[in-house]
């Protein structure tokens, strides 16, 4: 990334006022990248960004709210900084924001399709248009496009929003290629006990590890998770279907007005699930009533911490 | 007590402690004559009710979930309600999304002296929701127990 310098050169000026700054750097694989923690000097040269940056580094802020930290910040990772902000779960003077214009990542579950194994890498080379991927010495050429993450093709917020310093040009508010929720549409499309069947059916395999509340930006409760809490026992310790479903209708409706379909949880999720999609028409939903988008103003009120004596656009019941 | 095999269906009523389940009583005081199947848990405010609580409730057998609160302006706790309505018509938007007709769930506003009120809510909801039939059930740990039971709907 030609603005990779830059960055350096930024971190390296804030560096010595923080006490860490959060990017990513190099992994077991070179198809992989993994969070980077600046601390010292000598840690910036480490860091890479570019199409490998997938984590939204954002969920690290909660846990590090005492500490002055900086955030290297896509787009959309920038958006969930903000809803911190908007929710108070984070202090704005103890946060450096160091932005830059994001131009996609990949979405590794689709690569792995696309190999069938990706075991062995031994290069990978990502240019405008390719990912050209080494595995046991076959070089396999991947149309970059076809790799993004399926958000990238329906972002709108390609620089971050919010930011202390921003390197490289910005790329300005697109209009995305795909309408918003086209990827829904199919699901959309199926009868209300066909969506009942869809959902068992994906969540059977649900192995309950919760990396996807980990992964989450905005699932701030840790210890004190629904999930794993008896008393009260929303959750049985059993491994069933009924539970596994339960736990994401509880993440979805926490995340209610919340959630900016940074798609960390369905990234995080190891058996592929589509949890994503719950959050995307939930969010859907509260576009149409509240006329409301989480994490684009950090002066927002989120609507569920609000009201109106007459809300315009809820209709009750007539008896 | 269990529910009449046959005739009634599982209906869970929420119901706020100040106006809702005052105005059930003042309509059993009454004797306004009401369908059987609603059970009613009160609740001190409908800002306590979690809209989980109804997915919970529906999951776990129920057919059918009914919310009532104070009206608008007449909360006990002056804006509990206020949150509620948000809260709840967000719920309300988000069931057919995970597979339950929206009809099962309604929310509503009853004050403590509007008995015959409260008597039109449940019959009209009763109804509502012997109309829908029961609701689909979860049985066993494996998504194709329900499954193989769904075959019908699908
Ligand atoms: S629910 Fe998923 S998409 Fe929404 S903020 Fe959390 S991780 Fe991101
Ligand atoms: S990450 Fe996937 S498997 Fe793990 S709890 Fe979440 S949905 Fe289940």
């Amino acid at each position: 990334m030609k603005f990779q310098k830059e960055l350096k050169d930024s971190i390296r000026k804030a560096l010595p006022e923080l006490d860490v700054v959060i990017g990513w750097c190099g992994s077991f694989d070179p198809l992989h990248a993994t969070p980077h923690f600046i601390r010292r000097e000598e840690d910036i040269d480490k860091l890479e960004i570019g199409p490998l940056s997938v984590h939204n580094l954002a969920t690290y802020l909660p846990g590090l709210r005492s500490k002055k930290v900086g955030i290297v910040v896509k787009g959309c990772d920038s958006r969930s900084v903000i809803e911190l902000l908007q929710e108070k779960l984070i202090d704005r003077e103890n946060v450096t924001i160091f932005g830059f214009p994001c131009t996609g990542v990949v979405d590794q579950a689709k690569i792995k399709k696309a190999l069938g194994h990706v075991g062995n890498v031994q290069s990978c080379d990502i240019s405008d248009k390719s990912v050209v991927v080494v595995v046991g010495d076959q070089a396999h050429s991947l149309k970059l496009s076809e790799m993004l993450a399926d958000k990238c093709h329906s972002c709108r917020y390609p620089d971050a929003i919010i930011s202390d310093y921003f390197v490289g040009d910005k790329i300005g508010d697109a209009v995305p290629a795909k309408a918003d929720y086209e990827a829904l549409e199919t699901f959309e499309k199926l009868s209300i006990p066909e969506r009942f069947g869809y959902w068992l059916k994906e969540l059977d395999r649900c192995i309950r590890c919760y990396a996807c509340r980990n992964a989450c930006p905005l699932c701030v409760c840790r210890d004190h998770c629904a999930a794993e809490s008896r008393d009260p026992h929303w959750l049985s310790q059993e491994n069933n279907v009924r539970d596994k479903l339960m736990f994401q209708v509880i993440h979805a409706y926490h995340l209610a007005g919340r959630c900016t379909e940074c798609g960390e949880c369905q990234r995080a999720c190891p058996v592929d699930i589509p949890v994503l999609m719950l959050k995307q028409q939930m969010n859907k939903e509260i576009r149409d009533i509240f006329k409301y988008e989480a994490g684009v103003d950090p002066e927002a009120t989120p609507p569920l911490l609000s009201f109106k004596m007459e809300e315009e656009n809820i209709t009750e019941k007539d008896w | 007590m269990p529910v009449l095999e046959g005739k009634e269906l599982r209906i869970v009523g929420f119901l706020c402690n100040w106006c809702s389940y005052g105005g059930a009583d003042t309509a059993g005081v009454g004797r306004f004559n009401q369908p059987t199947d609603l059970r009613i848990i009160k609740v001190p405010c409908s800002g306590r009710i979690d809209p989980l609580f109804v997915v919970k409730a529906l999951m776990n057998g129920a057919d059918g979930v009914l919310v009532s609160g104070c009206h608008p302006r007449d909360c006990h706790y002056a804006e509990g309600n206020f949150y509620a309505r948000r809260r709840l018509e967000i719920m309300h938007k988000f069931l057919p999304i995970l597979g339950y007709e929206p009809g099962r769930f309604e929310y509503t506003w009853v004050s403590a002296s509007e008995g015959q009120r409260w008597q039109q809510v449940v019959t009209s909801f009763t109804e509502q929701i012997h109309k829908l039939g029961p609701a689909p059930k979860i049985v066993g740990p494996e998504a194709s127990d329900t499954l193989s039971l769904m075959q019908a709907a699908l």
